[in-house]
């Protein structure tokens, strides 16, 4: 089976954690995780957040899963990227 | 175990608030204790085993009433913040890293307010407790408890200084002064 190497979440997070231990956490899932978020949106308590994760092989359930555990909901998978080794990115965003 | 401890004290911000709670509370103790010890000393008391359990009794005494009114408020304003958060993710929190924080803050917080005052409180005793097992001082026992004490206060005086940024020779002067204070009102008070 191919293995995910991207994929942009939208996600609803508490603003505490802040987006810094928000990433750290995400990218310490897995060997090579790198983790980009993006601010969208800031409530009183809440913020809508775009979260890039990049990596060889990621696993989406490990990151859906960490998301709710840091308090998170996600509302939509906006991009991903799959492929075998060596094979060009395809991303293709969700519409 | 650290790292998720770290994030509860970071979710909750209870590091702050245990890092105030320690100083007020702490500062209750060191004061109370000061109080006792003077109301001693002015009586012209010597029996050490009675100042000593009076002092312990004291010290037990804002250590319980620490631990169980941090808790209490703790624990409420935590419930309250938890449902607050809940409404605004229009999703239950209770087993997420915000409802354990939620959960572990008022112990983290209860547990620093009630050790405050009673560790700070031994400290003032054990003074006393070395005169009576036979310890030489330099000074008299109750005299070594009150230096202790004011040794507390003026260090409590500088952790409130550095909170504040403030300069900490002024800072641990300023509960110096409000030591001496005390030690002057239960003076004119005693009968």
């Amino acid at each position: 089976m191919a293995s995910i190497k991207r994929m942009v979440l939208d996600v609803l997070k508490p603003r505490h954690p802040n987006i810094i231990d928000f990433a750290r956490t995400i990218a310490d899932l897995g060997e090579g995780y790198r983790v980009v978020i993006s601010v969208d949106e800031v409530d009183d308590k809440t913020e809508s957040v775009m979260l890039s994760v990049e990596g060889e092989n990621l696993d989406f359930e490990a990151i859906e899963q960490a998301i709710k555990a840091l308090g998170g909901s996600l509302h939509s998978i906006d991009e991903i990227e799959a492929g075998g080794s060596g094979v060009d990115s395809a991303a293709r965003p969700q519409g | 175990m650290y790292r998720q401890l770290l994030l509860w004290l970071h979710i909750s911000r209870s590091g702050k608030i245990a890092r105030r709670y320690f100083v007020v509370n702490g500062f209750d103790g060191a004061l109370t204790l000061l109080g006792l010890n003077v109301g001693f000393y002015l009586s012209g008391e010597s029996n050490l085993p009675v100042i000593i359990s009076a002092c312990l009794g004291a010290a037990v005494a804002l250590g319980v009433s620490g631990v169980s009114s941090a808790y209490i408020s703790e624990s409420a304003e935590r419930e309250r913040e938890l449902h607050a958060l809940e409404e605004a993710m229009v999703r239950d929190l209770s087993d997420t890293d915000h409802g354990r924080a939620s959960r572990f803050a008022p112990w983290w917080v209860a547990a620093v307010n009630g050790l405050a005052p009673f560790l700070f409180g031994l400290l003032i005793i054990l003074p006393l407790w070395l005169a009576a097992k036979g310890v030489a001082l330099p000074l008299g026992p109750i005299e070594t408890a009150l230096a202790t004490a004011l040794m507390v206060l003026f260090f409590l005086g500088i952790v409130i200084g550095r909170i504040q940024g403030a300069f900490w020779l002024w800072s641990g002067l300023r509960t110096l002064i409000i030591a001496l204070v005390t030690a002057i009102l239960i003076y004119i008070l005693n009968p």
